[in-house]
C-alpha cells in the first residue's frame, strides 16, 4: 500500500503522538542519573525529585521576602501583560484589517505603510520604547502588540480580500450600505478566520513577552528565568520553561474549541 | 414597469474585444434568456446589467434613465456560485435580504417586524422547496438547494430586474423541471424582468419569452481577440408568454403552460399548436 494512504488508528495515533514526548522524558532521565551519578552536585539536568522540590517552593510556598507565591504571582503579572497586548492588536487589527480589506481607498493609503512596519524588527525598537515609555508595563504590553499587529493587520486584510467578491456583489444587491456590507458579512466571516490568526501570533507574543521581562521588569515569568539562571537553577527554569509551554497550548486549545463553538458554520464552510 | 435598453455597447479587456456593439431592447417584464458558447461574453453582459462591470462603449438604460453605477436593490442576482453566505443558516440567509433593507444601523430586526419578516422569509423558503432544512448552513445543502436559497434570497428583496447565470446549471432533469415550474411561478407573480443566461436551449424555450444567442463573428485565432460577440440570433418565443397572465381567472390569452415539461428523455408531446420547436412537433 501507498504511504500516503497508510492511516493509524486511533490506538497507534496516541502511542505514536505520546512517542516522542516519552522520548525526550527518557533521554532526560538517563542523561540527568548519569551526570548525577558522576558529581551529585550537578546543576545542569537536576533529578525529578530536585525539580518537583523546586515546584513546591516556588508554587505552594510563600515566599519569604514578599510573601507571594512567586509561580502564580509571576503568572499573573506575564498572562496581564499579554492578554492586554493580545486585546489591543485585536482591536487594531479587526478595524484596521477590514478596512484595508474592504476599501480600496484606504488599501491605498494604509498597505504599503503597513507593509513596511511589519518588517522593522521589533525587539530593535524595545530600548526606543524604554526611552519614550519608560520601563513600566507600557513599554513591555507596546512591545507585544507593536510585534504582532502588523502581521494581524496583514493576515486579515488578506482574509477579507479572498472572500468570494460576489459574496459583496450579492450584498450590494440587497441594498447593503458599506457599513453593513462590514457588518453583516464581512465581520462575521473574518471573526473565526481572526481567532486562527491570534493563534498563530501566540508564539510571537510569548516571545516578544518574554524578552521584555528579561531586560526590565521585577515580575513576570521571563524575569524569574533570566533573574535564577544566575544561580544555574535549572531546577527552576526548566518547570517554568514547560509551564509557560503548557500555557501557550492551552490558550491556541482555547482558542480552536471557541472558533468551533460559536462558529459552527466556519469547518464545514472552508 | 422596467424597460432595460443597451446602446452600442462595447466591452473590452486590454487588447480584447468581448461584446460588440451590442444593441438590445427588453420589453418591461419580459424573460430574456442568454445562450451562447462558452466564453462569448454572457457573463459579462450580466455584470455589465448589474453594474458589476463598466461598458466600454455605449449605455445601458432602465426606462430611459442610465443605470446606476454600482449594484443596487434595484437588481437581484444569483450567481453561478457563491451566493449565499455561509455563515448565516437558510433562514438567516433569506432574512437578511429584510435586515439589510430595513434596519441601516444595526443590520438586524427586532421584535413584531422580525417576526413578521421572518413568517415572509419562510413563505418563501417553503415555496422555493427548502420547507424544513431553514436552520442549516449551506455547506449542509446541496448545489441545488444552495442555488434555490439564492433564489429565495434575491426574491425576498423584490427586485425589478432578476439576473440569472446559469442558475440551475448543476441540477439533475427532475429537480431542474421542479425549479422551471417554481421560476416561471416566481416570474408571473413578482414585478420583475428576468434575463438569465443558460447553456440548456430547452430550457431556454420553456421559460423565456425571447431567447438572445451571442456568438463570435469570427472565430480564427488570430482573429478572435478583436472581434467581440454579437447578437447572432434574436427569437421572440411563440406562442407569446406574457407575465402574470396563467391566472385563468385574470388570464387573457396567456400562453398554455404546461406545469411539467417533458423530461429530456421523455417522448415528445405537443405543447400546443404552432410552436416552432421541431422536437416537440414530432409527437
Ligand atoms: N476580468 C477579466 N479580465 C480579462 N478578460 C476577461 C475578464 N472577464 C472575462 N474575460 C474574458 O471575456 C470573455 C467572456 O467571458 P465570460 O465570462 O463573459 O464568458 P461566458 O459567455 O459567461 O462563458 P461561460 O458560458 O463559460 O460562462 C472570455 O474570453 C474571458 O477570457
Ligand atoms: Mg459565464
Amino acid at each position: 500500500m501507498r504511504l500516503i494512504n497508510v492511516r493509524p488508528d486511533r490506538g497507534t495515533a496516541l502511542v505514536l503522538a505520546i512517542l516522542p514526548f516519552a522520548l525526550v522524558i527518557l533521554a532526560y532521565v538517563l542523561g540527568s542519573a548519569e551526570r548525577l551519578a558522576l558529581n551529585p552536585d550537578d546543576k545542569l539536568l537536576p533529578s525529578f525529585g530536585t525539580i518537583g522540590d523546586a515546584i513546591v517552593k516556588m508554587a505552594f510556598t510563600a515566599d519569604n521576602r514578599t510573601g507571594d507565591y512567586l509561580l502564580w504571582s509571576d503568572t499573573a503579572a506575564s498572562l496581564g501583560r499579554l492578554l492586554a497586548a493580545l486585546a489591543i492588536s485585536t482591536a487594531v487589527a479587526l478595524v484596521v484589517g477590514v478596512l484595508i480589506g474592504m476599501l480600496p481607498a484606504v488599501r491605498a493609503f494604509l498597505a504599503p505603510f503597513v507593509g513596511m512596519v511589519s518588517m522593522v524588527p521589533p525587539l530593535a525598537l524595545l530600548p526606543i520604547l524604554f526611552i519614550v515609555m519608560g520601563l513600566g508595563e507600557e513599554s513591555k504590553i507596546a512591545l507585544i502588540a507593536i510585534g504582532i499587529t502588523p502581521f494581524l493587520i496583514r493576515d486579515l486584510a488578506m482574509r477579507v480580500e479572498e472572500l468570494p467578491h460576489e459574496q459583496l456583489i450579492k450584498a450590494q444587491t440587497m441594498g447593503a450600505s458599506s457599513w453593513l456590507i462590514a457588518l453583516r458579512v464581512v465581520l462575521p466571516q473574518i471573526a473565526p478566520r481572526l481567532m486562527d490568526a491570534l493563534r498563530l501570533s501566540l508564539g510571537p507574543a510569548f516571545l516578544f513577552l518574554i524578552a521584555a521581562e528579561a531586560i526590565a521588569s521585577d515580575s513576570g515569568l521571563g524575569y524569574r528565568i533570566f533573574l535564577v539562571r544566575r544561580y544555574l537553577a535549572m531546577d527552576v527554569i526548566l518547570p517554568y520553561v514547560a509551564w509557560i509551554t503548557l500555557l501557550a497550548v492551552l490558550m491556541d486549545f482555547a482558542l480552536v474549541k471557541a472558533r468551533r463553538l460559536i462558529f459552527p458554520w466556519f469547518g464545514a464552510a472552508k | 414597469m422596467t424597460a432595460i435598453s443597451v446602446r452600442h455597447l462595447w466591452k473590452e479587456y486590454g487588447d480584447q474585444i468581448v461584446l460588440e456593439d451590442i444593441c438590445l431592447d427588453f420589453a418591461p417584464r419580459s424573460f430574456v434568456a442568454l445562450v451562447g458558447p462558452s466564453g462569448c461574453g454572457k457573463t459579462t453582459f450580466l455584470r455589465i446589467l448589474l453594474s458589476q462591470e463598466h461598458a466600454t462603449r455605449g449605455e445601458v438604460l432602465i426606462d430611459g434613465r442610465p443605470i446606476a453605477p454600482e449594484p443596487d436593490a434595484d437588481r437581484g442576482v444569483v450567481f453561478q456560485r457563491y451566493s449565499v453566505f455561509p455563515h448565516l443558516t437558510v433562514l438567516g440567509n433569506v432574512l437578511l435580504a429584510a435586515e439589510l433593507a430595513e434596519a441601516p444601523l444595526s443590520g438586524r430586526l427586532f421584535g413584531a417586524r422580525r417576526r413578521q419578516a421572518e413568517e415572509e422569509a419562510r413563505a418563501l423558503i417553503a415555496e422555493v422547496g427548502l420547507k424544513g432544512a431553514e436552520d442549516k448552513y449551506p455547506a449542509a445543502l446541496s448545489g441545488g438547494m444552495q442555488q434555490r436559497l439564492a433564489l429565495a434570497q434575491a426574491i425576498m428583496r423584490k427586485p425589478k430586474i432578476l439576473l440569472l447565470d446559469e442558475p440551475f446549471g448543476a441540477l439533475d432533469p427532475g429537480i431542474r423541471a421542479d425549479i422551471h415550474v417554481l421560476m416561471k411561478a416566481l416570474w408571473n407573480a413578482c414585478e420583475m424582468s428576468v434575463v438569465m443566461v443558460t447553456h440548456d436551449l430547452r430550457e431556454a424555450f420553456t421559460l423565456a419569452t425571447r431567447i438572445i444567442a451571442f456568438e463570435r463573428r469570427r472565430n480564427r485565432p488570430e482573429e478572435a481577440a478583436r472581434y467581440g460577440a454579437t447578437v447572432a440570433k434574436d427569437i421572440e418565443v411563440w406562442p407569446k408568454r406574457i407575465a402574470g397572465t396563467r391566472n385563468p381567472a385574470t388570464g387573457v390569452g396567456g400562453s398554455p403552460d404546461t406545469p411539467h415539461s417533458p423530461g429530456r428523455d421523455d417522448p415528445a408531446t405537443s405543447s400546443g399548436t404552432g410552436r416552432d420547436d421541431p422536437a416537440l412537433k414530432t409527437a
